[in-house]
């Protein structure tokens, strides 16, 4: 019979090790899809995956009961995701002429196709890939929580452990510094 | 197209797009493993690591205030702050004069 969440962190803390098993295969693919927004290279990607587990079997001590398993582990990843981004800052520090003749192009099939294209889904993708790139660590925490999975403030200030109003001024700051990138993208194209 | 427009489809874009939530093969077994071999997942260890922790505390406070006693110690007082010096001084002041008058 399969084991409760409670019953495994139980037998964890009780010296049980083994039962740390069941929970890693039940959480690890919001882990690993969470870890695969920040991080590009899969390498990376098991790298900050298999720190999350090991914080978490460390300070599973630390875990009350009173706020479900999954919240406590995804607080975690996301500060995990975060330590990674400020570790890796210097490699965003390029400039824009990195960008490639396939990748300029991109813009330009963005710009003309019309909406629902698949040709232009596909180069908006590629595209805002490398525009979260070069966002500062704040910036592209911000602008994922926020803007891509559509989370609140409030929830966002529990994952992150900042407060709301930092919360949403980092929010302010980090959609002016994207549009910053993109304004310097499509002058450099344009202009 | 405006700034905005862009930003707003590049977001889309990213939204329509989630990541996988592929995990490679064995991933919990490679965890399960370090968990295993990590040092402190058992009472014992635990408690050794706490009394670690105690020693190694109490032999830094113990140095901490070998070093302020050493310092205190090596540090000369001035000699009016010696009171049994003093002491001994006026008691004995009416010896010396003796002494010293011819």
């Amino acid at each position: 019979m399969e084991r409760s969440e409670a019953e495994l962190i139980a037998a964890v803390l009780a010296g049980d090790a083994s039962s740390f098993e069941p929970l890693v295969a039940r959480y690890s693919p919001r882990v690993f899809a969470t870890a695969r927004r920040y991080a590009r290279r899969e390498s990376e990607v098991e790298d900050i995956a298999q720190e999350v587990w090991l914080k978490a079997f460390d300070k599973l001590k630390t875990f009350r009961n009173e706020a479900p398993f999954e919240h406590w582990l995804m607080r975690m990843t996301v500060r995990t995701c975060y330590d990674f981004l400020r570790a890796h800052q210097r490699n965003r520090e390029s400039s824009f002429s990195d960008f490639s003749e396939e990748q300029e192009d991109w813009i330009d099939r963005i710009m003309t196709a019309p909406d629902g294209d698949s040709d232009q889904a596909a180069a908006a993708k590629l595209l805002v890939d490398k525009v979260l790139e070069k966002l500062s660590p704040d910036a592209r925490l911000i602008i994922t929580l926020l803007e891509i999975e559509d989370r609140s403030v409030r929830e966002i200030a529990s994952l992150t452990g900042w407060s709301v109003p930092l919360v949403k001024v980092r929010a302010f700051r980090a959609r002016g510094e994207m549009r910053k990138i993109l304004a310097r993208i499509t002058k450099e194209k344009y202009l | 197209m405006k700034l905005k427009d862009l930003q707003e489809k590049l977001i889309q874009a990213a939204r329509d797009n989630p990541p996988v939530d592929h995990v490679p093969y064995a991933f919990e077994k490679r965890i399960s493993a370090l968990v295993q071999d990590r040092p402190g997942s058992g009472c014992i260890s635990q408690w050794v690591r706490g009394l670690w922790r105690g020693a190694m505390s109490s032999v830094a406070i113990a140095l901490l205030c070998g070093i302020v006693a050493f310092i205190l110690a090596s540090t000369p007082k001035p000699a009016s702050d010696d009171l049994s010096q003093n002491f001994e001084n006026t008691l004995l002041a009416s010896v010396d004069q003796g002494d010293s008058s011819p």
